[in-house]
């Protein structure tokens, strides 16, 4: 087994950065109680100018003048974490977001498929671009060494166990991610690196440190199994979006509904599914929030489609007041199935699926503006068809009597003195049963103009002027 | 010299295209790609059939014509095959018996529903899109910019665009491939443009299939 760390040092802070309109520029994110603000976290414009994690927030401000703060969240945190898990889903179905500030994950699986490991992790590493996050990358052949050697060194990479022991005896105990106690301990013992530590009297470090220390340096070399839970794909998709300031305008809204969707799809390719429905939650003050339902007819995934429609969907809606956050919410993710083509399609490579120009419709025209007929069991010509949003392929045997091709929505008189009856009549007498009764003559006639009209009188009518319910057009 | 040099155009196939008139009947043509199903209609059409990734008109003095008997070759044809066809804003609903005993396989029409306005950007759209093999639309009020759009989304899209608007359009010029216009009582086809060639002078016959009065 092989286990990949991608190690994630400023998790928080890319969370902010990546839906941030300017990260370019200073941003700190601050914690602790109110008396006693402190820098968690500053990007690298506010390092340039100066500030530094753990500052005082007092002290900043007095250092520099201008530099917007955000407030640092741990289930935010958290929340990114499960995402980035999500994504690492697609790679591997062993993933663990059990250690602190790290995806790992087993690749020994996947190396078939997506190998060999340079590559591979050429691949984790412009996805990790592409979605925002800095990281450091380790391969070992057991998950907590990854994690340990992330934490050194980016892109090391050690399969065999042999050169693993190698890595490890040279590794700092400072960074060998031990509790900070434990760690200022060993060093005042004169015991700077790894190696030191693994010769030692393994009895008297017990004593002296407790099993923890053991166990970690053990499970570190792969000499005792490291339990821990595996990650879990979530049933549904949930993301919400602060925005830094008040949005008015749908068209400003498009960049972080952009970003939201990306991460949808992300989402999806992990669970190699697909969604159906998904609904945009903007949330105004004062106001309840407006609720942007995308609906399609068939599960989707490609991200590009996904925001066109929802941009279609957006630019119709009516919104009551400014934006203050935005939310994504996916409940429906049934499995997505890529529409198969012929390898020799005749038609060109441009032409846009069926399934896409469809929803595109859908997206501007109303969702049942785009249906299908099929024939149902009726004599009635009312009720001889019913609308379906899928086309159904029908094997009901087809009427033997002449039907038109153009129904008329409801019966008109018809009003042509000239016409005659070129065919009929056909008696259509049925649904007494449910109300709809009908009982009609229907006759196939030929007006002075040359069109073939198909209408009817009421049985036993004989003065009444027929009526026109449909064309052979 | 030098024109006759830089127009090097291969024999066969200038002779094939029935667009060069010869003289005299050529003696075997190519498979036209696709037919009308109307034999007569075909033996006066340049492309013996209708243009492909263009624009049809039809003209109709009123609905129910026969402007659908002229199509339903065609479309039954298209859908048997397997190949979608958009019908779009319909005058009337399309009756499902009526289109089936034509053999019409209604597993591919797709029916798009939409207002005036939206139903030439719709029109526009399906055409465009390349994935359908036929798009019906009626175009109310449109002028001859709003089909020109609608030609260029036809000949992007290779598909074939069949509108149907009202006779008293016939006086303007349009943008479309082929025009023809269904005169009433009885009922005649004429070839009022067909681009490449010249309009056949005489309409055709077109009577109403007994079988639909049987």
């Amino acid at each position: 087994m092989s286990w990949a760390c991608i190690l994630l040092p400023r998790l928080a802070l890319d969370g902010v950065l990546r839906r941030h309109p300017h990260p370019e520029r200073p941003l700190v994110l601050v914690t602790g109680p109110a008396q006693k603000r402190v820098l968690a976290a500053v990007n690298p414009a506010a390092e340039r100018v100066g500030l530094r994690a753990g500052q005082a927030l007092a002290a900043a401000h007095a250092l520099v003048s201008e530099f917007a703060t955000v407030e640092y969240d741990v289930d935010e945190v958290t929340r990114w974490r499960d995402f980035l898990a999500a994504w690492a889903y697609r790679y591997s179905s062993q993933v663990t977001t059990a250690f602190e500030d790290a995806i790992v994950l087993e690749i020994g699986a996947s190396l078939r498929l997506f190998g060999p490991w340079p590559r591979f992790e050429r691949q984790l590493h412009e996805d990790l671009d592409a979605l925002g996050f800095s990281h450091r990358i380790a391969l070992a052949p057991n998950p907590r060494a990854a994690w340990v050697l992330a934490g050194m060194h980016d892109g090391l990479a050690l399969a065999q166990p042999s050169t693993l022991a190698t890595a490890l005896n040279r590794v700092p105990v400072s960074q060998a991610r031990l509790d900070a106690k434990t760690a200022r301990a060993l060093h005042a013992m004169g015991l700077r690196r790894l190696g030191q530590l693994f010769v030692a009297p393994r009895a008297s470090l017990a004593q002296r440190f407790g099993m923890g220390l053991l166990q970690h340096l053990d499970r570190m070399r792969g000499d005792a199994p490291d339990p821990f839970d595996l990650y879990r794909p979530p049933d549904r998709f949930d993301l919400r979006l602060e925005l830094p300031y008040d949005i008015e305008h749908s068209q400003a809204l498009l960049f972080p509904m952009r970003r939201a969707i990306a991460d949808l799809g992300a989402f999806l390719a992990g669970r190699d599914g697909g969604v159906q429905r998904f609904v945009l939650h903007l949330e105004h003050e004062g106001h309840p929030n407006t609720e942007i339902a995308v609906g399609m007819l068939s599960a989707e995934r490609e991200p590009s489609l996904l925001f066109d429609l929802a941009r279609g969907r957006l630019e119709q809606a009516r919104i009551p007041a400014p934006v203050r956050g935005l939310r994504l919410v996916a409940e429906e993710l049934p499995p997505f199935v890529p529409a198969g083509r012929e390898l020799f399609d005749e038609r060109s490579s441009q032409s846009m699926p069926w399934s896409t120009l469809r929803e595109r419709l859908r997206a501007r025209l109303g969702d049942d503006a785009v249906y299908a007929l099929a024939p149902a069991d009726d004599h009635r010509p009312e009720q001889a068809w019913r609308r379906t949003s899928l086309p159904v392929a029908t094997k009901s045997p087809v009427e033997a009597a002449p039907r038109p091709t153009w129904l008329l929505q409801r019966p008109i008189p018809l009003r042509d003195g000239g016409s005659r009856i070129v065919a009929g009549p056909e008696r259509v007498e049925s649904g007494w049963w449910d109300g709809g009764d009908v009982r009609r003559d229907y006759y196939v006639l030929e007006t002075g103009s040359g069109q073939r009209a198909w209408a009817y009188r009421g049985v036993g009518e004989i003065d009444t002027p027929f009526m026109l319910h449909g064309w052979f057009a | 010299m030098g024109i006759a040099l830089q127009s090097v155009v291969a024999l066969d196939t200038l002779l094939s295209d029935r667009r060069v008139w010869r003289g005299q009947p050529a003696a075997a043509l190519p498979a036209p790609k696709q037919p009308t199903g109307h034999a007569a209609l075909d033996a006066v059409l340049p492309w013996g059939g209708w243009p492909e990734a263009s624009l049809t008109e039809l003209l109709l003095p009123a609905d129910g014509i026969g402007e659908l008997r002229l199509l339903l070759p065609t479309l039954a044809r298209l859908t048997q095959a397997g190949h979608d066809i958009a019908i779009v804003a319909p005058p009337y609903l399309p009756y499902p018996d009526g289109w089936r005993q034509a053999g019409v396989d209604f597993a591919h029409v797709q029916l798009i529903d939409a207002n005036p306005r939206d139903a030439l950007w719709a029109s526009e759209q399906c055409l465009r899109a390349g994935c359908l093999s036929a798009v019906l639309s009626w175009p109310m009020q449109a002028d001859d910019r709003a089909l020109r759009r609608l030609q260029v989304a036809a000949d992007t899209g290779g598909t074939m665009g069949f509108v149907f608007r009202d006779a008293r359009a016939e006086r303007n010029p349009s943008p479309a491939a082929l025009r023809i216009a269904i005169d009433g009582a009885p009922t005649r086809l004429r070839v009022v443009k067909c681009r490449g060639a010249v309009a056949p002078t005489h309409s055709l016959p077109f009577p109403a299939a007994p079988s639909a009065a049987a």
